[in-house]
């Protein structure tokens, strides 16, 4: 048993403590890694990175709150490869802790609010089915309404192949909503991190107003199964890489991980939502400095339920009118 | 959509057998093509060519036409005949300007408020390096996005193999029909066999687990009709075929062009959103817990026993080692 004294320094040691660069071959110790960022210390090789770290990396500091997070997959075709999907969902929940390869919230980046979708690569390939969409929906409707710029950090195979068709239209679903963007005057901003490829980046993510691209980062069309199988060529060195983006004009910059968050902020401010016209209502927590916005705010900091035994509070959701 | 419970479990041997046969008439070189079917069902036909910016691309055809009378603007896949019409027309997969080339036409129907009707065939979008360095997810993308939004009516039919983001691309509309062997699918099944089963001879199996049929596809909501097919197939009669689709579209358009723009873009928006199955639980909202108390923070800065650290993001969300590089989606 591991003995606690007071006032140490409560250190978790994993059983493996170092971790391989793939790019340079030089090792690493985790908890640097973790420091650096998830970025290799010598050659600038940009590790995969979770949901979790990806929001500690953005968001101000406690500002983001998950919505929709109860929203979960079912299983429409009644899916069976090897396994059943959902023994595959379960799989991926137990392994990343995540109810679905992509969160959506609202948080804020140096005090600017903004509607921000996240996938992680690690549940299920970050693959986009009907949940995954209609997250991504969720967000940009959030948007909308509150008109406040939208962010997505992508890392997704594609559509999830489990749900078939089903899958094919999400890329409709969360495309549709980015036109009522444009006619509110709503920023998206789209970031491409590895991988990005299929029905991903053939809908929202390759339809931002400004694309950013992590370096090296895998982003294409086709996967390299698919493309090889169909192509019967050898495929060039690189060519779906963030480098060959920007070369051809798909992409606005590549930025480094220590750099997304200043570049994000900037851009922001240099790209505001556009002010509202008439009929446009600012809904959001325009928070005044009369009684009842003191009040609110006091409310809020005083009066919610803390559940510390997992860490996070949630909120349950009002009664819906209508049911999907 | 109601939840289909079949309890998941590997297609039967008959499921397997079905599903292969309708994927093998869906791609028979004697199935009515675009062209034959515009052919017989339009009174005339104007294909207009180029995306005006880089090359024409005959995997995909397009133009406007006379539909009983009535002006409409006509794109659609376009396979070849043979092995030399196939390889003009790519096998009827495009590169990105078959779809902006698309784009331009569906821009022109809507300044001029033409109806929109589209014809899917295609196995897919093509994959090599040259579409990507032109950008096809961004063509599928940008085409999709033009779709969402177009203001006129847009009738939507699969004649042949719904392959993937490249049929997606000129298929959003605000009816989807589909003649009664052609397929509708996320990937193609050799390329879902390749990923899921690591075997593509388990293509005829990935094809039934997929439900890429007509009427699977009726059944899940994704399309809104299915046009049956005259004898052993559309290849036996395209006469036939053609007198049925003509008068599939003419009961779309009569049901869709009573709607005025705005309700036909909120119809279509609807369509769209309400496509999947997404289950609802309890948890609306989640965040990191707030301010602490004094106690608690003045504990944590002395890190004195028992008070709990503030949990993070990436605690609860653990996720994050780049162990496995398997390929999952399409």
């Amino acid at each position: 048993m591991q003995i606690k004294l007071p006032f140490s320094r409560r250190r978790e040691v994993t059983p493996e403590t170092w971790t391989v660069c793939p790019s340079c071959e030089s090792q690493i110790f985790n908890r640097q890694l973790e420091r650096n960022l998830r970025v290799c210390p010598t050659c600038g090789h940009h590790f995969r990175m979770g949901i979790g770290q990806r929001i500690e990396l953005l968001l101000d500091d406690g500002s983001f709150v998950e919505h929709d997070a109860g929203l979960e997959s079912g299983d429409p075709l009644g899916f069976h490869d090897q396994k059943p999907y959902v023994d595959r969902l379960e799989a991926s929940r137990i392994k990343t802790g995540l109810r679905e390869a992509a969160v959506w919230g609202i948080g804020t980046i140096d005090g600017q609010r903004v509607a921000i979708g996240l996938f992680d690569f690690h549940f299920m390939g970050g693959s986009m089915g009907s949940v995954v969409g209609e997250k991504l929906a969720r967000c940009f409707e959030a948007a909308l309404a509150e008109r406040i710029p939208v962010i997505v950090v992508s890392a997704s195979g594609g559509a999830r192949m489990q749900e078939g068709t089903l899958s094919l239209l999400q890329l409709a679903k969360t495309t549709a909503p980015l036109t009522h963007l444009d006619a509110a005057g709503i920023p998206f901003f789209s970031i491409l991190t590895d991988p990005t490829t299929g029905g991903v980046l053939a809908s929202f993510a390759s339809l931002g107003d400004v694309i950013l691209a992590e370096p090296k980062a895998l982003i294409g069309f086709a996967g390299a199964r698919v493309a090889s199988g169909t192509v019967g060529e050898d495929l060039p060195e690189g060519f779906q890489s963030a480098e060959s983006l920007l070369e051809h004009g798909f992409v606005d910059d590549i930025v480094p991980r220590a750099e997304l968050r200043t570049t994000l902020s900037r851009l922001l401010r240099l790209l505001p939502v556009a002010p509202a016209e008439d009929g446009w209502q600012t809904t959001g927590e325009t928070r005044g400095w009369g009684p009842i916005g003191v009040l609110s705010g006091m409310a809020e900091r005083f009066g919610t339920a803390v559940s510390e035994t997992i860490g996070i509070e949630v909120e349950k959701p009002p009664a819906r009118e209508e049911e999907r | 959509m109601s939840e289909i419970l079949l309890g998941a479990s590997p297609p039967s041997a008959e499921a397997i057998e079905s599903a292969w046969r309708r994927v093998q008439l869906a791609r028979h070189p004697q199935r009515p093509r675009t062209l034959d079917l515009v052919a017989l069902i339009f009174d005339d036909f104007a294909e207009l060519h180029g995306d005006r910016s880089f090359r024409d691309d005959p995997a995909i055809v397009g133009g406007p036409a006379l539909l009983d009378g009535k002006a409409v603007m006509v794109i659609g896949h376009q396979k070849g005949k043979d092995t030399e019409s196939n390889i003009l027309r790519n096998f009827g997969s495009p590169y990105p300007e078959g779809f902006r080339k698309a784009q331009r036409l569906m821009i022109l129907a809507d300044k001029l408020g033409l109806p929109l009707i589209t014809f899917l065939d295609t196995a897919g979008a093509f994959p090599g390096p040259a579409a990507e360095e032109r950008g096809q997810a961004e063509a599928i993308a940008s085409s999709i996005k033009l779709m969402t939004g177009l203001q006129v009516p847009i009738v939507v039919v699969i004649i042949g193999e719904g392959g993937s983001g490249g049929a997606l691309a000129i298929g959003v509309g605000d009816e989807v029909l589909a003649l009664e062997n052609a397929t509708y699918a996320v990937i193609s099944p050799e390329g879902c066999a390749a990923i899921l089963w690591r075997a593509p001879e388990a293509a005829p199996t990935a094809a039934a687990a997929m439900r890429m049929t007509a009427a699977d596809q009726l059944e899940l909501g994704v399309i809104d009709g299915v046009i049956d097919e005259p004898g052993e197939g559309a290849h036996d009669d395209h006469a036939r075929t053609a007198t049925a689709v003509k008068e599939a579209i003419l009961a779309s358009l009569g049901r869709i062009t009573r709607l005025e723009t705005e309700a036909l873009l909120t119809t279509r928006y609807a369509r769209l959103r309400g496509i999947g199955l997404v289950r609802e639980t309890e948890i609306a909202s989640a965040q990191l817990p707030r301010e602490p108390s004094l106690r608690r923070r003045i504990g944590r800065l002395l890190r004195l026993p028992g008070v709990p650290r503030r949990p993070r993001w990436s605690e609860i969300w653990p996720s994050g080692e780049d162990a496995d590089n398997n390929e999952e989606g399409a």
